[in-house]
């Protein structure tokens, strides 16, 4: 298979490829100053033709985002961008701002032209020391070139870009938690509405995005919509809500594989399609059992559903909760589930910022209940209490404020749904598969 | 006595003008006085809020939610190590990575080594999947490991 010519990754493991004289020499900065050349209106309509759709997992459309901006605002209207991305499997972004973070800034500028916005905070998750370098440093050369400042490229626009620290917090993902969290706050995540976009960061009009959107947006103004939407998946004719899956995408694939790695690859390619032809396939010649199509928070596909397009529309027609970040989890037939379930439970009971009371005790007796299973415990109606809980927890079934335990969920209900007579194998043998090495890091 | 250095009241005070409000600079505060000090002692607490012109349960509170920030009772070591025991490291041998280091080093998650030179924490995803298992050593990630090149790399803090 050929593959095509990555245009995000482009300049990944080139020489010096996070300077502004390389970034320059490739072009960069000439996106931007197109953009300042055009309206602000005119760089939206430009956004919303390509069809893109949001990048940190639920996929909604940027340019249709930008339009929620209240009319005529006098400002300050805010870019947050969301840097925090802690989803299990996935780092799409830390290689964009370790390796470009040029692409990233020239992003960011365009977005802050476009909604008329002065002034981004970009949330970097603590754990990121390297993009954070990689990101002050280029942040202080486009101040020094005259790309940012009180006099973008000379035309008079004002742009400043703040970095800004977490502090290792998965729920700092969630929008209204990254807000709260850069306003000085624990990060509990808002009741909306009202939205970020009519009141977000400190109480003004604000749009989060995420790293990837940001590269997208920057290559959008360089090659025109068109090119976005020549590339992936156009929307389901059956589905009149499906607004397409348009764009490269940037996969990141991890687990039981031969070549783990951030590839690019136009949306709509299947689970099967990636780890065969671009991860090299399972190591040791072992089965696929089970595949995370985007993060944990997504579910799992079956080794019988490998042929899921990887697009925004696939994982839900599996029963997956969606494309998510992307991220792609090779789980070979080596792992017991229970143990994969496990580990997925004690993550978002770990995570969960307590706030609401279903997320914070259903996650905490989830993961119980799963370790219950593992020490060999557990019994056969346990499986049905699980799915109880996992049912009740989540916006979906309305009962919390953000979506951190509808991603709690997910993976519970496929896991039991999926490979349900594993788990039941599992807890009829009563046998406990607690690694000796667990008990000794266990606290 | 004041518990906050000179050099972090300047550097606090200039980030005044990146910020609509004051309150948005406790992270960047608690950041300061942590890499400095290895904890957040209560009365920088207060100073933090006296700065940024709040009371003191309002920085606490922030503190409190993150369990990056230490008290004094768990004060951190010279160095931060942390081994993820997310999905991918754990299906990578995460799980025998933390528990080798926790033998060798005589700690349980979250404690020093007795010559303070380390603290060693489990995390949850750090996003270098490719690389699993992978360790943080204080910001700095550390892809591919085995219990030997980790052993090494803690040896050389």
């Amino acid at each position: 298979m050929s593959r095509p010519e990555p245009v995000l990754l482009a300049r990944i493991n080139t020489p010096d490829s996070a300077s502004l004289e390389t970034y320059r020499r490739d072009g960069g900065y000439e996106a931007l100053r197109k953009a300042l050349s055009m309206a602000p209106e005119e760089v939206i309509n430009e956004v919303k033709d390509s069809g893109l759709r949001g990048r940190g997992g639920a996929g909604f459309p940027t340019g249709l985002k930008w339009t929620f901006l209240p009319k005529g605002h006098p400002g300050p209207i805010y870019l947050a961008i969301n840097a925090d991305e802690s989803e299990p499997g996935t780092f799409n972004n830390r290689i964009l701002m370790e390796q470009d973070p040029h692409q990233i800034i020239e992003g960011i500028a365009i977005s802050c032209y476009a909604i008329k916005s002065n002034c981004s905070y970009l949330y970097l998750r603590y754990e990121y020391g390297k993009s954070y370098r990689a990101l002050e440093k280029a942040i202080q050369e486009c101040y020094a070139a005259g790309i940012l400042g009180d006099n973008v490229l000379g035309t008079g626009f004002k742009l400043d870009v703040v970095l800004h620290r977490g502090a290792a917090a998965y729920i700092c993902g969630e929008e209204t938690g990254l807000i709260e969290s850069l306003e000085g706050k624990r990060a509990w995540p808002r009741i909306k509405p009202p939205f970020p976009a009519i009141e977000g960061l400190f109480r003004k009009p604000t749009i989060v995005n995420n790293i990837e959107t940001m590269a997208c947006v920057k290559q959008i103004l360089q090659r025109g919509a068109a090119w976005f939407k020549s590339v992936g998946v156009p929307p389901d004719p059956n589905n009149p809500r499906d607004a397409g899956s348009f764009g490269p995408k940037l996969y990141c694939l991890s687990g039981h594989v031969n070549k783990p790695g951030c590839y690019e690859v136009p949306l709509g390619i299947t689970a099967r399609e990636l780890i065969e032809e671009y991860g090299g396939g399972v190591p040791n010649g072992r089965q696929i059992k089970a595949v995370v199509p985007g993060g944990i928070s997504m579910g799992f596909l079956s080794a019988s559903e490998l042929d899921t397009p990887l697009d925004f529309n696939g994982p839900g027609k599996v029963g997956c909760l969606g494309l998510g970040t992307a991220a792609v989890v090779v789980i070979d037939d080596s792992a017991s589930m229970v143990d994969v379930l496990y580990n997925c439970c004690r993550f978002f009971s770990h995570e969960s910022c307590g706030q609401c009371t279903p997320c914070r005790e259903g996650t905490a007796w989830m993961t119980k209940i799963m370790y219950r299973i593992r020490s060999g415990q557990g019994e056969l109606r346990d499986l049905d209490l699980l799915m109880e809980v996992a049912s009740s927890i989540g916006i979906i079934p309305g009962t919390t404020i953000c979506g951190l335990s509808d991603g709690a969920a997910w993976p519970v209900k496929n896991a039991i749904k999926k490979f349900r007579g594993e788990f039941e194998d599992y807890i009829k043998a009563g046998k406990s598969s607690i690694k000796p090495a667990e008990l000794v890091a266990a606290h | 006595m004041a518990v906050l250095s000179e050099s972090i009241r300047e550097r606090i005070k200039a980030l005044y003008s990146k910020y609509p409000t004051r309150q948005a600079i406790t992270l960047p505060a608690l950041h300061m006085v942590q890499d400095e000090m290895r904890y957040v002692p209560l009365e920088a607490v207060k100073e933090i809020a006296e700065l940024l012109e709040l009371h003191p349960a309002e920085v606490h509170d922030t503190l409190s939610f993150y369990g990056f920030f230490k008290d004094e009772a768990h004060k951190l070591g010279k160095h931060r190590v942390w081994v993820c025991r997310s999905i991918s490291c754990v299906l990578r041998g995460g799980e025998e990575l933390l528990a080798h280091l926790c033998e060798k080093y005589h700690v349980h998650p979250g404690q020093q080594t007795a010559d303070g030179k380390m603290t060693l924490e489990f995390a949850e995803c750090l996003g270098a999947c490719e690389g699993a298992p992978c360790i943080l050593v204080d910001d700095n990630c550390e892809m591919n490991m085995t219990p030997e090149s980790a052993e090494a790399l803690v040896d050389k803090l």
